[in-house]
């Protein structure tokens, strides 16, 4: 076996939110895990990283990544996409249940978990199916996926239509502390639509999804939250209005929390007015003003987590009518860039946006990620916030290479990531 | 209104018109001019009397390969196009794709790129899905034309320029006009196109009737008024133009009978006696008789229904012949021109 290198990273702006961290100063590096933050003069680094220039934060936790493996390999796979995330400086991250087969038995969950382990560029947490087969009928054998080590369930993007299941559902993922995540659409409003319903959608005749159809799903499920006392977060919320419904629950300590995709923060439905298919995306994009108070509520904290919802795809899966296109974005490669676009364009903080991105999605998990407090896992995202470069979607490492952002002109980049210690993408280190 | 500030004017304008304004591809009246939409008008018109002729052909795509590539059923537009690319003297093919096949995105490339393989200079596009003729338009080789024949909900062009054809000769002056457009908008590429086609040459107003079911939410943004009142929408205008009601919105959440619409919105003598007394009577086709209009309107005097089967021929002649025109390279056009006065055919 080979001995992990002791690691010095010297003179970064360490940013890390779990202990509202913001300083110049050395993280040292052993043992897979954080043994010192400071000066530590004892500590007798076999490689020093001068980190001066940078910023230095925990590996970024990622809650909706879909890997493609099992089932969807010549989209993408375990080795292929962690690779990806390891180059935006993500070491974490979450899968919904939606893979072929789908995670509702403790196999499928361990099948992810050895290759994750094979690959071994970041942590693959998984979330299990919340109904059998995400059927929406039956609640799963939830002891048994925890017991696989599944941090949360999830119905993916299928609705549970009758609220009496979801309801039992809720309840018996509360009886094992796992997080109930929520993709809020209501089946029937949403219907067979493919763009925000608006002036845009109406002019490219392309069937609608009216902000009601996430709404009405919100609302029931805030509701049973809010009688039954159980933890629910709402994945990829896209209308300021179920932003509003959201920041008024929890005003009142229901115990809710929300995080968006990173796109929802740049994309508006106006990118869709030439039948752009790289901005077919679910939910779709809004308007204007919901990108607005979505990016405020990141700001604020209503929203706690943002998310890259990558979702890699062959080239043909792009190729066609804008509907019949699969929606999607690969998105891993750009989470922090876009972020901090956002933090150049003074929509957010930057120790705000590394919170939103590391500790709190990790929070949402209740998992030991995000954080480089002594003695936590040794994952670390060093990246400079200022450097530019243009977006060649070709180049993306992901298998997939589905971007409505190639071209685009970004700043910050992500250096190197550490997992355990261990170097998993170096940017300058030959492919 | 500002029909250039919109997105998705920009979006097609780019896709269809060349660096100096002439016609590369016919995909929505969105992204044209009101110079370019009149020229079509003024070509067709030119067109219109070919038929009369005892030879009913004009040589200008003489050599010229059209395909009429049909995944949507259609009996008048693809008989229409092919007819107006005969007069024009080019060879034509339809290709009917089987509508129930699962033909998705790669198979819709994949028919494209093999009959790109046999040297077509031009598609005739209808499909089911919003946005089919542009996504083709944006995958075909440089020197093929697409027309777009009718994209889902998205856009019906000719059949819109044809209306405005229809409407011009027998009201010359749109800015007086008031014209009302009845039935299930939401549903129709036909309304989308004759609204933009409308707003772009200047017509004094817009009226649109309907059930709230099947009109779209955002309609006044478009520059229209929405009425849910028939009898007050059909006040005092001078064109009413029929939309046809698809068979299965008839019995749905959308509406409970066709019966019930008919006795609403479907047009009779009486209610059409509320609009102007020279206000004339439009349908795109089929129509179906006693749900959107009764035999006696259909067939009344008012009625120019099949006068605009007739113009849809001179309207497919003159987007054709412009687009190919833009596509000819300058030895093209001189043999084009060299045909024409050896044959003393007069051209557009």
């Amino acid at each position: 076996m080979i001995q992990l290198k002791r690691i010095r990273i010297r003179g970064g702006r360490v940013l890390d939110p779990s202990q509202r961290l913001d300083a110049m100063i050395d993280v040292c590096l052993a043992d897979k895990r954080v043994v010192a933050l400071g000066e530590a003069p004892d500590f007798e680094a076999d490689e020093v990283i001068d980190a001066s220039q940078w910023v230095v934060c925990p590996g970024l936790v990622d809650l909706r990544v879909y890997l493609r493996e099992p089932g969807q390999e010549h989209k993408g796979t375990i080795a292929s996409e962690t690779a990806a995330a390891a180059a935006g400086g993500i070491t974490t991250v979450c899968v919904p249940p939606d893979t072929v087969p789908i995670i509702d038995t403790p196999a499928v969950a361990e099948l992810i978990k050895v290759r994750a382990g094979q690959s071994d560029k970041a942590w693959v947490l998984t979330l299990g199916a919340l109904t059998k087969g995400l059927a929406g009928e039956q609640i799963s054998e939830m002891a048994a996926l925890a017991k696989a080590g599944c941090v949360g369930v999830s119905n993916g993007l299928r609705q549970i239509p009758n609220t009496l299941i979801l309801r039992r559902a809720m309840e018996y993922a509360a009886t094992f502390g796992l997080t109930v995540f929520l993709h809020p659409q209501d089946p029937w409003l949403a219907a067979n639509g493919c763009a925000h319903e608006g002036l845009i959608s109406e002019q490219l005749g392309l069937p609608g999804i009216p902000v009601a159809a996430e709404t009405v799903a919100v609302a029931r499920a805030l509701v049973l939250a809010e009688q039954d006392g159980i933890r629910v977060h709402f994945t990829l919320l896209s209308a300021a209005r179920s932003v509003e419904m959201v920041a008024e629950a929890q005003a009142r300590g229901v115990p809710v929390t929300a995080d968006v995709a990173m796109h929802q923060l740049h994309l508006t439905e106006l990118d869709i007015a030439n039948f752009n298919a790289e901005c077919h995306v679910m939910p779709p994009l809004r308007s204007l003003r919901d990108r607005d108070i979505l990016r405020l509520a990141c700001s604020s904290g209503v929203v706690s987590a943002i998310c890259s919802d990558h979702q890699p795809h062959e080239p043909d899966a792009k190729l066609a009518p804008f509907c019949q296109t699969e929606p999607g974005i690969s998105g891993l490669e750009t989470l922090l860039a876009l972020g901090l676009r956002l933090v150049h364009q003074d929509v957010i903080d930057l120790p705000t946006l590394i919170s939103r991105l590391t500790w709190q999605p990790a929070s949402i998990l209740n998992q030991p990620y995000g954080t480089l407090q002594v003695g936590a896992r040794a994952d670390v995202c060093i990246f400079d916030p200022y450097r530019r470069w243009t977006l060649d979607a070709a180049r993306l490492v992901s298998r997939g290479h589905n971007t409505p952002f190639h071209g685009w002109e970004l700043q910050g980049r992500v250096l190197h990531t550490l997992m355990e210690g261990k170097r998993v993408f170096d940017l300058d280190a030959p492919r | 209104m500002n029909l250039e500030a919109s997105p998705t004017w920009r979006g097609a304008a780019k896709l269809q018109v060349d660096s100096r304004g002439r016609l590369r591809h016919f995909l929505s009246i969105e992204g044209l001019s009101r110079r370019l939409v009149t020229e079509i008008l003024d070509t067709a018109e030119s067109f219109a009397a070919v038929p009369e002729q005892s030879v009913k052909k004009v040589p200008l795509l003489r050599g010229k390969t059209v395909a009429n590539l049909f995944f949507e059923a259609s009996t008048r537009t693809r008989t229409t196009f092919e007819l107006a690319a005969k007069r024009l003297s080019a060879d034509v093919l339809t290709v009917n794709v089987p509508t129930s096949s699962a033909s998705k995105g790669e198979s819709l490339l994949d028919t494209l790129r093999n009959l790109e393989a046999m040297h077509i200079d031009m598609f005739v596009v209808r499909h089911a899905q919003s946005g089919a003729a542009h996504f083709i338009a944006s995958h075909v080789s440089p020197h093929v034309s697409i027309i777009n024949g009718g994209d889902g909900r998205h856009a019906h062009p000719t059949q819109a320029l044809l209306d405005m054809f229809t409407i011009r000769r027998h009201k010359p002056d749109f800015s007086a006009l008031v014209v009302a457009i009845v039935g299930d908008v939401m549903h129709s590429r036909v309304a989308r196109s004759q609204i933009h086609a409308l707003n772009l040459l200047g017509v004094g107003e817009i009226r649109v009737i309907g059930p709230r079911t099947l009109l779209p939410n955002h309609l006044e943004a478009l520059g229209v008024r929405v009425f849910t009142n028939m009898c007050a929408g059909l006040k005092d205008v001078d064109v009413v133009m029929m939309l046809r009601l698809q068979r299965e919105r008839m019995d749905s959440a959308m509406l409970p009978s066709g019966l019930e619409f008919f006795h609403v919105y479907g047009l009779t003598p009486e209610k059409l006696a509320l609009a102007k007394p020279d206000a004339i009577v439009m349908h795109p086709g089929p129509i179906n008789r006693g749900v959107e209009m009764s035999s006696e309107v259909a067939d009344g005097p008012q009625s120019v229904i099949l006068q605009q089967v007739t113009h849809g021929i001179a309207i497919r002649m003159a987007v054709m012949s412009l687009c190919l025109g833009s596509h000819a390279s300058g030895r093209d056009r001189l043999t084009e021109e060299g045909s024409q006065h050896r044959e003393g055919t007069k051209g557009p």
